[in-house]
């Protein structure tokens, strides 16, 4: 009998990724907590999910993946019976070696050869398998990645070596190195790029211009061959990159890379791919089964009394359509909880990125979670994984101040960075807040003015200073982040979560921290939506985007003059957006105050929409208008409405965006007088 | 009448192959995801065959071989153990809780269906 196995792949990647995971988060709270004793639970469960990893992959046939998991059980194994000590280093190696996994799965899951990381951690596992204390490993910049490659003895090197333009006047020979190279072991291959030498009549002869690719066998472990160029590596372009046998990692790793940014990458970059498909426990789908059944007896009650109907049949009819009602929306919730996953499982992630800067730049940083059992919806789970790294970097690199500054400004000699997660008031919240140095209000208002973002003449609250790091091409330069201590792609994450149909704002008080709250929908599906009349055109507007409803007063509405027309809200003039001139739409209601105005808000400013009635608010089904019929401007997509009817969902950046084009008033505008309109709490 | 099995195993991938390659040997096929949930499946159950993973939470599998043979139901049904080969420690302790065989990870269909055939009756 052949038996394929092969359909079994794509759930062994997902619960690869899931132990993975699991014995990442397991670490970090051994490391968390250096102290203490260990756990031995902690160590089973870590053993455990490398164990099923190694079972799964040997079934497979991911060879290098299997070798890999056995010896890195073999250590746990040790570990666990407590032949050598869970300490600092061997942790901080258990954490790489969850990077290596994940690219070893990663290749496998591509059919790709894997990168050379896993070979060159597998000789520090053996290291770290003996007894006594292991030593931590030093990151200098030559040894960016692992020394020690072996294979049987023998390994192969690619080396670029691009010495430094004033290698001579410095008093080295580049030449030196060469014979050096040779000396360790068999140089196969050198060959010169002449490509930088200039014309004869421009060559300065002290200048190096050229560069060498060079292939070596040797026996000699890789810190031997690095070391060969310790004192030449200033100004210099050096990569050594071990050639495995078997057609082992082609992968380039510059010696410049810093270990953690290069790990961070790594990780985030598998993350997106698995959206395909959804895991869903066999409860969920007896439930939606056990449902569906119901549904059809309904279904059929209904069939059964229309076809036998009597008038005074007509309350049993009612009830049995009562009760498809019911079974509907049930359904539709079950079917929609299917797409939820808990938030846990991005939060999960993040701990580890706060570790490694933490360990690279010498904070102590602590990590605090709350609500990561609160489920959002798979889409808009998965978008979130960009900015809240982004967030969660910033507040640790930036954020949080080091230790001594810490201490010497009274607060508590290490960070903390709270992840909260909850639901409210049909959103989905996700606050990042740090209790770090905060942001530098005077200095954004400078570099904001540098920017060309401010004339400098404005007067802008606290809150609207700080939503200018909102602003794309706030934080260009290098050094942005240097002083102002945030604004590193802070549009970006903007971008990102308004993407997703939320909203990003921010509270910081100087020398206190920063919080950014993030509101999302609970699904991308589905929106609550108030439904809006303009003429004989209903439109959707997302509950989400609206402040209040006013019906304003002949004295509220006024002309600024070139400006168009503002309604004032309480203290605030607020630009007028006439949503019938928008679409072109005919509406018997010119002046604003017959009609009525939602207020609406966009990157912390506030607009009037004027429309000609509100009418019910309900949940819509959101369908995309692009692959249906062409992109709307203002119109994030469309929905059909009870009646058959085919109704637009207003987007309101694209409604400012819109309106700025069509009628040039001062909505949107980046620049100038901005209206004063507050930000929400 | 179809031979009923257990399959005990932590690791969703592993359970669902080895459900896969029995239910494709004719077997129906029920599953649990240790020790502790296996016993609990296996209350009024007939069943023909149990195949146990050892290294598993809240109860390995050497425990759950011990108590399924102190069960009259499961006293005289073939055990077979899922193992690796660094675990021959493992596999004596096995044999003594009541292992009628073993299989060797990684798991390979064929291998499984040899023994299979072997244990049975």
């Amino acid at each position: 009998m052949k038996i394929d196995l092969s359909r079994f792949r794509q759930t062994f990647f997902q619960e690869a990724a899931d132990h993975v995971n699991n014995m990442e988060t397991a670490l970090l709270t051994l490391d968390a907590a250096p102290d203490e004793p260990v756990n031995p639970e902690v160590l089973n469960l870590i053993f455990r999910a490398v164990h099923s990893i190694k079972g799964g992959s040997g079934t497979f046939a991911f060879d290098d993946l299997t070798r890999f998991t056995h010896r890195l059980e073999e250590l746990l194994d040790r570990m666990r019976q407590g032949k050598v000590e869970a300490s600092h280093p061997r942790v901080q190696l258990l954490l790489r070696a969850c990077d290596v996994q994940r690219g070893l799965l990663a290749a496998a899951e591509a059919g790709t050869p894997p990168g050379p990381e896993a070979e060159q951690l597998l000789e520090k596992l053996a290291v770290a398998q003996r007894d006594g204390e292991f030593a931590s490993e030093p990151a200098p910049r030559m040894r960016a990645h692992d020394p020690q490659v072996k294979f049987g003895g023998r390994s192969t090197y690619a080396i670029h070596f691009r010495p430094s333009p004033a290698i001579f006047r410095e008093g080295m020979d580049p030449l030196l190195a060469l014979r050096d190279l040779a000396d360790l072991g068999t140089l196969e291959e050198v060959a010169a790029d002449l490509s930088r030498l200039p014309e004869l009549a421009e060559l300065q002869p002290d200048t190096c211009y050229l560069s060498w690719n060079i292939r070596l066998t040797t026996e000699r472990e890789l810190s031997e061959v690095e070391s060969v160029f310790a004192f030449i590596e200033d100004g210099a372009e050096i990569t050594i990159e071990a050639q495995a046998p078997r057609g082992l990692g082609k992968q380039q790793q510059s010696a410049a890379n810093k270990p953690a940014t290069a790990s961070a990458q790594r990780r985030e970059g598998p993350h997106r791919r698995d959206s395909a498909s959804i895991r869903v426990s066999t409860e969920k789908v007896d439930q939606l089964i056990n449902l569906v059944g119901e549904l059809v007896i309904a279904q059929s009650m209904t069939v059964e009394i229309a076809d036998h109907f009597t008038p005074a049949r007509l309350p049993e009819l009612r009830a049995a359509l009562g009760e498809v009602g019911r079974n509907t929306r049930e359904l539709q919730e079950r079917v929609m909880a299917v797409r939820m996953l808990p938030v846990g499982t991005i939060f999960a992630r993040l701990p580890r990125i706060v570790h490694d800067i933490a360990e690279s730049s010498g904070k102590s940083i602590r990590v605090e979670m709350t609500g990561e059992e609160t489920e959002l919806d798979k889409g808009v789970l998965e978008g979130m994984m960009d900015p809240l790294t982004h967030l969660i970097r910033n507040s640790a690199d930036h954020g949080i101040e080091g230790g001594a500054q810490r201490l010497a400004a009274g607060k508590p000699e290490g960070g903390v960075i709270r992840l909260q997660a909850r639901h409210e008031g049909g959103n989905f919240i996700i606050e990042v807040s740090d209790d770090g140095r905060g942001l530098d209000l005077a200095r954004i208002r400078s570099k904001a003015i540098e920017r060309g973002l401010l004339t400098g003449s404005e007067e802008l609250s606290r809150e609207e200073i700080q939503a200018l790091i909102f602003q794309p091409g706030f934080s260009t330069a290098e050094k942005a982040t240097e002083v102002s201590g945030r604004g590193v792609g802070m549009d970006v994450v903007r971008k990102n979560v308004e993407a997703l149909g939320g909203i990003v704002s921010l509270k910081s008080r100087e020398g206190q921290g920063t919080t950014v709250i993030i509101r999302l929908p609970l699904t991308l599906a589905v929106l609550d939506g108030q439904l809006v009349r303009v003429g004989n055109q209903i439109y959707v507007l997302p509950l989400v985007s609206i402040v209040e409803s006013i019906q304003p007063t002949r004295q509220q509405v006024s002309a600024v003059a070139g400006q168009g027309e503002v309604v004032v809200v309480r203290t605030d003039p607020l630009p007028l957006l006439r949503l019938h001139q928008l679409f072109g739409v005919p509406s018997e209601i010119t002046d604003a105050w017959r009609g009525l105005v939602a207020v609406i808000e966009h990157e912390t400013r506030r607009f009037a929409l004027l429309v000609d009635e509100l009418l019910s608010q309900q949940q819509v089904v959101i369908k995309n208008l692009q692959t249906n019929f062409r992109k709307v401007e203002g119109a994030m997509g469309a929905t059909i409405l009870g009646d058959g009817r085919v109704s637009l969902i207003l987007d309101v950046a694209g409604l400012v965006e819109r309106s700025r084009r069509i009628t040039g008033g001062f909505c949107g505008k980046p620049r100038g007088p901005l209206p004063a309109g507050m930000p929400a709490p | 009448m179809p031979k009923k099995a257990l399959v005990v195993d932590d690791s969703v991938t592993m359970r669902q192959m080895v459900s896969f390659t029995l239910r494709e040997a004719n077997f129906e096929v029920l599953e649990a995801e240790n020790g502790q949930d296996a016993l609990k499946k296996i209350e009024g159950q007939a069943l023909d065959l149990i195949v146990t993973d050892l290294n598993m939470p809240v109860m390995d599998g050497i425990t759950f071989i011990r108590q399924a043979r102190a069960l009259p139901a499961t006293k005289y049904v073939p055990i077979l153990m899922l193992t690796t080969e660094s675990q021959t420690g493992k596999k004596m302790e096995g044999k003594a809780a009541g292992a009628t065989g073993w299989i060797v990870k990684p798991f390979d269909p064929p291998k499984l269906l040899t023994v299979v055939a072997k244990v049975l009756p």
